[in-house]
């Protein structure tokens, strides 16, 4: 059968497999756990058959899918190796927290594809070798450059591996309720059936399998809401006047001016907004952060005064105490109608008077919270508030500080979404641009894709056709986040706590976000509004728009091909640059073909247990932080060195080895240290530590291959010889190359 | 300057003359400077890409507060580029490139062979 019809069928059958289960859910038959169950059993089934009909053991099959792929799907495996759960999930929540400095991830994640398209695809093509480390042995001639590749590539597969786990994780206990750990240990075992049993060949079928189901699990919701709102099923067009919704609601809820009010029509305004009120519970959040400022500032006598605090309020409680308040409070109110009553003291004048039944009605109100039932509560509320006390020192200092940066971000009005930034924000939104956009032509995982097209042509148009399918969920993104801040701010707004929208109970329970009633007033505003992960805007979107959980399974379904397919593709490379270029091309060049592909399959589900493993037990902070800093390393490391190697004939080996090294330290170092406090270099974010290690790694190799003995003649012919496309291998000669050197 | 870099490399490079590329002199009657034409243009045909690139990106976006004055559609231009139009600008950059290379391979006869399948 041809491939083509393959991939109809796949995607007519996965369509009806929504279609069935839209229509169970519609009659109560399946609620939303079990939809998650299927749709979750349905793919990792259909990812494991393809696992299974396409196993290997051929080396070029195994390391290079056979050099058989053509561009099309090339760049749709492509697509869904790069779109990881950062992208899928994480992207849409970064612009909908940063507004326009947000955009740095949608260009920089596709502008890496003109660098990778322009100055490396092609070449390393005619270059024909299996990896990364392969041709930077090959080009550097020797195993100190294959080395520092192996170590490069590594490093940047893990850190981005082990966020994939991580996404996994929490897709996995989201909608299955599974514990995270656990779900971690679920994705892996759908990533390791595929990658061991077929290599690069069935990862490659797979992906474009799972592209199929992120794409349709992405663009169906934000199609959907669209046209609910504007009744035009175009999302990425109608999301500019929702734009300009969001900047009058926003000015309303900060009491800006606002000069745009009267081109937005009124039903995309929301009248309940109460600037007043706002103000009023951001004030609230300012006492907040004032009290545990100051709490934190002296911890120790702080958990002291509060648990002296509780202590006194409870021995007021104990019967004896209450008895004496009481027997003291009816002493006084008989001494006051003695007085009152009295006719021997005549001289009490009005006022005297009134003051007397003033501080009578108050003894009777101080008498009715001495009745046994609110005794009962009082001593009820008191010992909660004395078991909710820190029990030590560090537990109370975590928690205010945890309560502190909420508070913070909460004080603040709204951050106007359209804004550009201004100053070091501009520096650093530009800086992390060209390090995502370095990085994204650096990443070894997807550098190999472009082994794996018959010819130097073909990987000159798969890189465009790899663009082209990120391109359909990136620039759906921005419409996402788009959407999420306007139904925050026009349904949630004004709301009276009484009557949530049933999303915010679903996800609040997650931890999504909270809503929380700061100034009792019974109505939502914006900043009782906390959000706790920005993930909520891709994942919660189809329940705020009001579709059917069969869409909010989907988009389970989407963000875990996403998880999957990215973690498929660095296993691969990480076991690959272990087996293939450390065993077989430094340790043990006799190794036998069969060998060498046991190895790797060996390795691969050793080292996939050791990043769940790391995975499960270091909790990472954000994912796409963590993503951000594997680009920096690869920005600052493998991409110098290849593009240099390609570009410039004069690089030396020991020019290269040097700027790598160099370039990966400094961005290691920088992305770690500002959690000492130490580096603030001109203020740079630790997210752009590539902006240091780029230059450098540049200029080291620059020098140090100036002051070293150029290459020899038959290396520069070499290079020279690959800058012309007619001569490039075809897979049988390449195996045949691997085999005898 | 750039001019006497550029025929500085250019004599550097007829210097090295690879064994495999006389073999492509014999079998495909190509001259070495008719390689270094085919390698030149591709060079000139990168920077240009990359220019734009650099322009649709990072220049667009550090000019940004001024761009964005300009609203189509509900969308300031500097965020709609950055969202939606430097993307597609990146697409026609590849598009572009690789249907360029492919003519310059034809041009001087460098394409590869079909492939036998």
């Amino acid at each position: 059968m041809k491939l083509r019809n393959v991939f109809t069928l796949y995607t007519a059958g996965f369509a009806a497999l929504v279609i069935i289960i839209g229509i169970l859910e519609s009659i109560g038959v399946l609620q939303l756990q079990g939809i998650s169950w299927i749709f979750m059993g349905f793919s990792v089934l259909v990812y494991a058959m393809i696992g299974f009909i396409t196993r290997t053991s051929e080396p070029t099959e195994y390391y290079v899918a056979g050099r058989g792929v053509s561009s099309i799907y090339n760049g749709m495996a492509t697509g869904s190796d790069w779109m990881s759960a950062s992208s899928f999930i994480s992207m849409a929540g970064l612009l909908f927290a940063l507004g326009h400095a947000g955009l740095a991830y949608i260009m920089g994640w596709t502008g890496g594809y003109v660098l990778l398209a322009l100055l490396l695809a092609p070449y390393l093509r005619k270059f024909g070798q299996y990896t990364i480390p392969d041709f930077l042995g090959a080009r550097y001639e020797g195993n100190v450059a294959r080395t520092i590749g192996i170590i490069c590539a590594i490093v940047v597969s893990f850190t981005y591996l082990t966020a994939q786990l991580t996404g996994v994780g929490i897709i996995v206990s989201r909608f299955i309720g599974l514990p995270q750990d656990v779900g971690i240990y679920v994705g892996l075992l759908g990533v390791l059936v595929c990658s061991f049993l077929g290599g690069m060949r069935a990862v490659t079928w797979t992906q474009v399998a799972q592209y199929i189901v992120l794409i349709t699990a992405y663009l169906i919701p934000a199609i959907m809401i669209s046209t609910t709102i504007f009744k035009v099923p175009v999302p990425q067009l109608t999301y500019g006047q929702v734009l300009q919704s969001i900047t009058v609601m926003e000015n309303q809820i900060a009491g800006r001016d606002n000069p745009n009010l009267q081109s937005v029509p009124e039903e995309r305004r929301n009248k309940r907004i109460d600037p007043a009120k706002e103000k009023e519970t951001r004030a609230l959040w300012a006492n907040d952060v004032k009290m545990l400022s100051a709490r934190l500032s002296n911890p120790d006598s702080a958990l002291k005064a509060m648990a002296a605090e509780v202590d006194a309020r409870l021995a007021a409680l104990t019967p004896e105490a209450v008895g004496a308040k009481k027997a003291a409070l009816e002493k006084e109110k008989a001494d006051i109608n003695a007085m009152l009553s009295s006719s021997a003291t005549p001289a009490l004048d009005e006022a005297k008077r009134t003051e007397l039944s003033a501080r009578l009605s108050a003894i009777d109100a101080e008498l009715v919270t001495l009745t046994p039932e609110a005794i009962a509560k009082a001593k009820e509320k008191a010992e909660k508030d004395k078991a909710a006390l820190p029990k030590t020192v560090d537990e109370a200092k975590t928690k205010w500080s945890a309560a502190l940066a909420t508070a913070k971000a909460q004080l603040a009005p709204p951050k106007p979404y359209l804004a550009v930034p201004e100053g070091m924000g501009m520096v650093n939104f530009l800086g992390l641009l060209f390090c995502l956009m370095l990085g994204t032509a650096g990443l070894p995982h997807i550098l190999t894709r472009y082994y794996t097209t018959p010819s130097v042509k073909q990987a000159r148009s798969s890189v465009g056709w790899s663009l082209f399918f990120i391109f359909l969920l990136y620039f759906t993104a921005p419409a996402y986040a788009a959407f999420a801040r306007y139904e925050v701010f026009i349904n949630l707004v004004g709301t009276p706590i009484s009557e949530l929208p049933g999303w915010i109970a679903r996800w609040k329970i997650v931890g999504l976000f909270d809503v929380v009633d700061k100034n009792g007033d019974g109505i939502v505003q914006f900043a009782d509004f906390i959000v706790k992960s920005t993930d909520f805007v891709v994942l919660a979107t189809p329940e705020i728009a009001g579709l059917p959980g069969t869409i909010t399974g989907l988009v389970m379904a989407g963000g875990l091909a996403a998880a999957l397919s990215t973690a498929d593709g660095l296993l691969l490379t990480i076991s690959n640059a272990i087996s293939h270029d450390l065993y077989y091309k430094i340790i043990n060049p006799q190794a036998s073909v069969s060998t060498r592909v046991w190895i790797s399959k060996i390795l691969l589900v050793i080292i996939a247990l050791g990043a769940a493993t790391f995975a499960a037990f270091v909790k990472l902070p954000v994912i796409a932080n963590t993503v951000a800093w594997a680009f920096s390393y690869a920005a600052s490391s493998i991409f110098p060195a290849l593009v240099l190697g390609i570009w410039w004939r004069r690089t030396t080996a020991a020019g290269a080895v040097a700027g790598m090294i160099v370039g990966l330290v400094i961005s290691i170092y920088y992305s770690f240290a500002h959690f000492n406090g130490a580096a603030d270099w001109f203020g740079i974010d630790n997210r752009s530590a590539g902006l240091f290690g780029i230059p450098a790694a540049f200029l080291v190799t620059i020098i140090v291959s100036l002051v070293t003995p150029e290459p020899s003649k038959k290396l520069q012919e070499f290079v020279y010889s690959v800058r012309f496309p007619k001569g490039a291998m075809k897979g049988k000669e390449v195996e045949a190359l691997g085999a005898s050197s | 300057m750039q001019e006497t870099k550029d025929k500085a490399r250019a004599q550097e490079e007829s210097v090295d003359m690879s064994a495999e590329l006389e073999e492509f002199e014999r079998t495909g009657q190509l001259s070495q400077e008719q390689l270094q034409n085919y390698w030149k243009e591709n060079r000139n045909l990168v920077l240009t890409l990359l220019a734009i690139w650099a322009a649709s990106s990072f220049l667009l976006q550090a000019l940004a507060s001024v761009l964005n004055n300009v609203v189509i559609l509900g969308f300031p231009f500097a965020y709609y580029m950055g969202g939606q139009g430097t993307l597609i600008i990146f697409m026609l950059l590849i598009y572009v490139y690789a249907k360029k290379m492919d003519e310059l391979d034809r041009k001087y006869n460098l394409q590869e062979e079909e492939e036998e399948k």
